[in-house]
């Protein structure tokens, strides 16, 4: 359905035969074609902008190597810059604290929270060998302290038992006191879903990560999220100075331009991504994968790389 | 639905300070991509809206009304409301979409609504897979009153959709509403495990469903073109549910979507609660996408 951003070029860049140095001319035309590819990846218009300046900065007078055309090289350097961007190295949850180490889950709703805590928690469990506790702060959503439960007995993690009737700040000291007592490594504070607009639940969460005071504060959201992906990820850093970024459903066959968006206007690292329903389905982030995906292609790279 | 703020006060800024020239229509485009429009379907407005009055100064309301009509043309066509045909009984609902979208919730706001009217329900729990699905349809079927029918979790959804509308026969229900689990619609197993569930809903009663509702979260980009083509290839959807409408997303994407597919779009999601449900209005969503009030 989308044409690769490569085939795109093509037709532009591709028609000129000459050799030598990238002009401003063509540079300029090939950014057009850079900036639509970007939108329909999903890619936030301000960060489309940003991103094509500074590409356009580094093409211009570049030298064609003799065995691409014009509009591989451009490709190539376009998927350098978005690598760059998404941030190069892998940058996994950092549980360098005092024990027991606060994780503090945070997301629109849906997005994939609870999922992706008893993920986590998992991997934590079993190849980190930690000892983590999960609770959900979740007083809304119907079923939703079952459901971190059930997947905490699917996993094998505890979770902080339910207590009826409390409301999600004294669940977050309860579970700090469990955590403490209970001599854990690592606990794991699921949150209800919400809405930026909705200040009462933005300042329950506020207040949640004030008493917890946690290590890290992960914004949960979907890899198939489109332009609102800067403005979720600006409201949430900018209440609770999120940590890091886990983006759910990279299993689909959306093309995530939401992960350069949310890495772009709040420069925190895109940790893990959620690649199934299951379980079993939690990656490291790979800015390369990333990057040939929402470009819609990888092999031209590999053969500019090989050039 | 609620107005963009940025939006109203980017259309405010560039019209009064310029006269719609081509800068601005290119910035009015941005405006409406900004809402997910995506890039053909905003140029195709922006079109709209510049022929015949390049370079004439217009007021910034007049702006946001042009794009509000054009937007309202596209999508005056397929607002329908959503009402169950009296004539089936039980009239069948299936439910579908990716994870998280709001398929369980809707379901819980549809028979908060239909119950109200007097209407008795049967519930199908259909998602057999996510941790604490079953649970969460019963405490919506506790709170509205409707009939919960469940197997364990891991049964065959198709199994327990079979098992709902047999019920529903049984019990007099007026709708049956069955609740599928998310599936993202580039996978290929599951869709064919929804492929089957429309299958046996049919064999025992040929023309269900009479309802096959997508439903679209209102966050969702480019993707959801895709999620309405296969979905609608695999179920049959009949109609379009956007939820979330209560966050800062537009969800621009159906008015490509609308362009493209020509589905109806029955109901908007404004919130978590029973009653956050409303009929979608080509009129409010065109206008709230504009930045008019
Ligand atoms: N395909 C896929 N589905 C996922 C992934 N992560 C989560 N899900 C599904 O997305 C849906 C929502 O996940 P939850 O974990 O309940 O999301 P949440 O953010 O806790 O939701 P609320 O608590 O209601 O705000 C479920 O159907 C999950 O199975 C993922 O990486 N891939
Ligand atoms: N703000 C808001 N939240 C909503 C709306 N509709 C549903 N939700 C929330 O979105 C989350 C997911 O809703 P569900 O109904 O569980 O979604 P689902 O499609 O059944 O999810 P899966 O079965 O896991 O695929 C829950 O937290 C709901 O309360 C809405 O219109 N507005
Ligand atoms: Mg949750
Ligand atoms: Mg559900």
């Amino acid at each position: 359905m989308f044409d690769s951003l490569s085939d795109r070029l093509g037709g532009i860049l591709d028609k000129l035969k000459r050799r030598g140095a990238l002009t401003e001319a063509d540079v300029g035309e090939a950014m057009r074609e850079v900036r639509r590819a970007l939108i329909e990846a999903d890619v936030a218009l301000d960060v489309v902008r940003s991103f094509t300046d500074k590409v356009r900065q580094r093409a211009v007078g570049v030298e064609v190597i003799k065995s691409v055309t014009p509009g591989q090289m451009v490709v190539k350097i376009v998927h350098d810059v978005l690598v760059e961007t998404l941030g190069s190295d892998a940058d996994p949850i950092d549980l360098n604290a005092p024990a027991p180490v606060p994780i503090l889950m945070v997301g629109l709703q849906g997005s994939g929270k609870t999922t992706t805590t008893a993920k986590i928690a998992k991997r934590l469990t079993e190849r980190g060998n930690r000892r983590v506790l999960m609770a959900s702060l979740d007083t809304r959503r119907p079923a939703a302290m079952e459901q971190l439960a059930t997947l905490g007995t699917q996993v094998e993690v505890n979770t902080l038992p339910i207590v009826p009737g409390q409301s999600a700040v004294q669940i977050a000291k309860r579970a700090m006191d469990a955590a403490r007592f209970g001599n854990y490594d690592v606990v794991i504070l699921d949150t209800a879903g919400r809405v930026t607009l909705d200040e009462a639940l933005m300042a329950e969460v506020a207040e949640v990560k004030a008493i917890t005071n946690p290590h890290e504060v992960l914004l949960v959201a979907d890899s198939l999220t489109g332009q609102d992906a800067v403005n979720t990820a600006k409201a949430f850093d900018s209440r609770v100075s999120i940590t890091g970024i886990v983006l759910t459903r990279a299993d689909g066959d959306g093309r995530g331009g939401a992960a350069l968006s949310m890495r772009a206007v709040t420069g925190k690292p895109i940790k893990l991504l959620g690649t199934g329903e299951k379980m079993d389905g939690l990656e490291d982030f790979d800015p390369q994968r990333v990057a040939g995906r929402i470009l819609g292609m990888g092999d031209v790279v590999a053969l500019v790389e090989k050039a | 639905a609620r107005t963009a703020t940025s939006l109203t006060q980017g259309i405010t800024d560039l019209v009064t300070k310029r006269k719609l020239d081509a800068e601005t229509l290119e910035e009015l485009e941005d405006l409406l991509i900004r809402a997910d429009l995506g890039t053909a379907t905003a140029a195709r407005i922006v079109e709209a809206v510049g022929k015949g009055r390049h370079d004439k100064m217009i007021a910034p309301d007049e702006v946001k009304g042009l794009i509000a009509s054009e937007v309202e043309e596209i999508l005056g066509p397929v607002a329908k409301p959503f009402v169950p045909d009296a004539g089936q009984k039980p009239f069948v609902v299936l439910m579908v979409g990716v994870n998280g979208s709001g398929k369980t919730t809707t379901i819980g706001k549809l028979a908060a609504q239909w119950r109200s009217e007097g209407k008795r329900l049967t519930l199908a729990a259909g998602d057999t897979f996510r941790a604490a699905a079953i649970e969460q349809l019963k405490v919506w079927g506790a709170r509205t009153g409707a009939h919960v029918v469940a197997r364990e979790q891991g049964a065959d959804a198709a199994g327990v959709a079979h098992d709902a509308i047999t019920e529903a026969r049984a019990n007099g229900s007026d709708i049956v509403m069955i609740d599928t689990a998310g599936r993202l619609q580039n996978r290929t197993e599951l869709m064919d495990e929804l492929e089957k569930v429309v299958r046996v809903v049919k064999k025992l009663e040929p023309t269900a469903p009479h309802a096959v509702l997508l439903v679209l979260d209102a966050t969702v980009g480019q993707n959801a073109l895709n999620q309405v083509e296969v979905f609608a290839r695999t179920a049959g959807v009949t109609g379009l549910v956007m939820t979330k409408l209560d966050g800062t997303a537009r969800g621009g994407i159906l008015v490509a979507i609308a362009q493209k597919y020509r589905l109806p779009i029955h109901l908007v999601g404004v919130g978590e609660g029973a009653e956050d449900l409303q009929p979608f209005s080509a009129r409010d969503f065109s206008r709230a996408i504009a930045g008019l009030d």
